[in-house]
């Protein structure tokens, strides 16, 4: 049991790697704990068999879990409090930081969120500041609290619904990347109406949880220019969804899927295809 | 061919008078009864399902601490709530009562899914406010480890409400009742309404309300299975069966007035199996009353309504089964990806249905026109005449389309003020109602579900306060008035 322990406890700060996804929406699942690793050690010839199947032996190993938390309350108490754990690692990722806002106002506070979470900020008439390889960055942006925030690149950060806020008190932001970001959805995109008046770039790409119904809300953001929608595998049908949200913001220009994409061969390709002679 | 048929006519004789056939016995050959036996011995070995006389496990448990009548969203929510704010862990043994597993009739399924804060009662606002942060938060809720994350399809275009001349003062002060509440809510002049949403006519349009945020549409079937697979995880026992009779007994006590009242207690509830006679009576300690618009029925078994007219014994629960239509129509050039839900000054409502401009709508008839709701059959007529003309009117769009299905399902009308009934009953101690909602009850239900929870556990509310909808205001008359139903 304790050997068990130990195995979830390193399983959690891997990160929950080397799973499958189920389902399309399921790139990064944080909510999932994985059977324990010792199909990593390959000790002989039965470990280097498990080294060579992983999938067989994952599925062993998380049945043997499963089997263990069926059958004691304990374990599957234990397995619960892991998993709420990990949610309230995000949640503590994406706290406010009131003192900051309070004392050098909402653009400052907006950019120490974004800098802490490992993104990057331009503010106006500045460089970008980035964190370093360390996660340390630079507080000079604390000395000029008036100057707003221009571009903020979030992407591949643990941004979600809560810390939005700190976004949306920048209020002249025009240039928003969010890409790959796993814990953004479609309740984050109905959340950026705020921002409709400056905004002119958002890159959603890569963001496994936004389907079509969260592109649907940004046609507060009339401003808008630049879009990107690519690479979204949650959305049912990209081309189509390409064409509506083209429809739907008329003065923006969408990138994304080709809007042939998901269509059948036409009658050339097809007898093309064939290699028979076409008949003169 | 003559010797052919004296052998026949022998063989009958033989067999039939000869040997006494076994009348009402197993008649099976040897592979038969060798599985037979297997199948008896297997049940016998440990791990079987083996009891003395026979197989009993479709039966409920002859005791459970609280039986919920109603296995819809608002059930399932109560039985969430109750075993999640118990305490210690496991400590109240909770059985769900549903008469049809399948959900045929279940107003929960067959509901258009929208979620709007849009109302004018505080209370309302407040129970769709929890609601939705329980829909955005669902899988922190009911996440069940080992099975995959909920997606509820959760369609965050907002609703739109379209008043006239008569009712746009009305609207207004709607929306500061709802901007108080913290519901994110803008009025709209007609101009701004042509300019933002091209496709409407806003001919005969004085205001318009929009909301922003926190709402939208979902998957009412998904919302269901999520909280049915999570109640499983967390020990709540289901049945199907139909609830045929309380076995209650009565006491007498005194007002401060003097008066003789006769409070009842539910001791048992008998729960009768389908297709057969067989019925198992469940030892309780509370009844919860969620069966939607079978909730009159359920409360007059329990005694809800027996007395002189006009006194509390002799008023009765008037929540009763209304039928409503739901059209689903294919237009090409309709509204685009931003169409919220809109619902007309006139009462008719229409939303988007996926990516291929196709449309969901109706219409609620007024009281004259009310459907018999004795079976779920559609109108079509009903479409020409009371949906399409106002529709169409609004959404010139809409004067060229198909109509591809249509379907009909159960509002569970509170007759006397549209609201819903929660809390305990004043006279039948045990029982209490969490039903009435009259068409928005899938977007309270969580809300609900914990202040019934509440209400068992801790004796009154804790979180929202939903004194106004107790049952006591039906012999009081306070009627709690809902402008915005639709």
């Amino acid at each position: 049991m304790g050997k068990l322990l130990i195995f979830m406890e390193n399983q959690r700060e891997v990160g929950g790697e080397g799973q499958e996804p189920k389902d399309e929406y399921e790139c990064s699942k944080p909510l999932h704990l994985m059977a324990p690793v010792w199909n990593r050690d390959t000790r002989g010839i039965h470990g280097l068999s498990k080294a060579v199947a992983p999938e067989g032996s994952r599925r062993k190993g998380r049945s043997l879990l499963q089997f263990l938390a069926d059958h004691f309350y304990d374990v599957q108490a234990l397995r619960e409090y892991l998993l709420r754990k990990q949610v309230l690692k995000v949640h503590q990722k994406n706290r406010p930081f009131t003192h900051i806002k309070e004392r050098f106002g909402p653009h400052a506070a907006g950019a120490y969120f974004i800098l802490k979470q490992g993104g990057a900020v331009k503010f106006q008439g500045k460089e970008w500041i980035r964190p370093n390889t360390r996660g340390r960055f630079s507080l000079d942006f604390l000395t000029f609290p008036e100057v707003p925030v221009e571009a903020v690149d979030a992407s591949g950060s643990a941004i979600n619904y809560h810390g939005l806020d700190n976004l949306l008190a920048l209020k002249e932001l025009q240039s928003l990347w969010l890409r790959r970001c796993p814990h953004v959805d479609d309740w984050c995109l109905s959340r950026l109406h705020p921002l409709a008046n400056s905004l002119q770039e958002l890159s959603l790409a890569g963001c496994p949880r936004i389907s079509e119904r969260g592109l649907a809300c940004l046609h507060h953001l009339q401003n808008l220019r630049r879009l990107d929608i690519s690479d979204l595998p949650a959305v049912s049908n990209p081309g189509l969804t390409q064409i509506l949200v083209e429809e739907m913001l008329p003065n923006c220009e969408v990138l994304g899927a080709d809007w042939t994409q998901g269509l059948g061969l036409g009658p050339e390709e097809q007898s093309q295809d064939a290699a028979s002679p076409i008949p003169a | 061919m003559l010797r052919r048929a004296l052998q026949l006519a022998l063989g009958r004789a033989v067999f039939g008078r000869g040997l006494g056939t076994h009348r009402g016995g197993s008649t099976l050959d040897w592979n038969g009864k060798m599985s037979e036996i297997k199948k008896k011995i297997q049940s016998v070995l440990p791990g079987g399902a083996w009891t003395q006389l026979h197989d009993t496990s479709y039966l409920p448990p002859e005791h459970s601490d609280v039986v919920i009548v109603g296995g819809g969203v608002m059930g399932l929510s109560v039985a969430y709530w109750l075993k999640r704010l118990e305490r210690p862990r496991g400590a109240i043994r909770v059985l769900v009562v549903e008469r049809d597993h399948t959900y045929s009739q279940a107003s929960t399924v067959l509901s258009v899914g929208g979620i709007r804060q849009q109302f004018s009662v505080p209370e309302n606002i407040q129970l769709s406010l929890f609601s939705i942060d329980f829909l955005r938060n669902i899988n922190e809720y009911l996440a069940v480890v080992d099975d995959p994350p909920l997606d509820i399809q959760f369609n965050p275009s907002g609703y739109l409400l379209l008043a006239s001349e008569k009712g746009a003062a009305v609207l207004e002060s709607n929306v500061r009742v709802q901007r108080q509440e913290g519901a994110k809510v803008c009025l709209m002049s007609p101009e701004q309404l042509r300019n933002k949403f091209p496709w409407i006519n806003p001919e005969g349009v004085a205001l318009a309300s929009y909301g922003m945020e926190h709402e939208g549409w979902f998957d009412p079937w998904s919302l269901l299975q999520g909280l049915r697979r999570k109640v499983q995880s967390m020990g709540v026992l289901f049945c199907q069966g139909e609830v045929t009779r309380f076995v209650s007994s009565s006491s007498h006590a005194e007002t401060p007035s003097g008066e003789e009242v006769t409070l009842k207690r539910v001791h048992e509830v008998h729960v009768k199996i389908d297709h057969s006679l067989e019925y198992q009576p469940v030892e309780c300690a509370i009844v919860i009353n969620a069966a939607g618009a079978w909730s009159g029925q359920i409360a007059e078994l329990a005694g809800v309504g027996k007395g002189p007219p006009g006194t509390l014994q002799g008023t009765k629960l008037p929540v009763e089964p209304r039928k409503r239509y739901v059209y689903l129509w294919n237009c090409p050039q309709g509204p685009g990806l931003e169409t919220p839900f809109v619902i007309d000054a006139s009462g008719a409502y229409f939303r988007r249905e996926g990516l291929g401009n196709n449309y969901l709508g109706g219409c609620s008839p007024t009281e004259e026109e009310e459907p018999d709701p004795e079976n779920l059959e559609v109108d079509h007529e009903f479409f020409q005449d009371k949906v399409w003309p106002p529709l169409a009117q609004r959404v010139p769009a809409f004067e060229s389309l198909k109509v591809r299905s249509a379907w009909a399902g159960y509002y569970d009308y509170n007759t006397f003020d549209q609201n819903g009934v929660v809390g305990p009953h004043p006279l039948v101690v045990n029982m209490y109602f969490a039903t009435g909602f009259s068409g928005h009850g899938l977007q309270q239900a969580p809300a609900v579900g914990r202040a019934v929870a509440e209400m068992v556990l801790h004796g009154n509310f804790q979180t929202i306060n939903l004194s106004p909808f107790l049952f006591n205001r039906f012999h009081l008359g306070e009627k709690v008035h809902e402008h915005n139903i639709i």
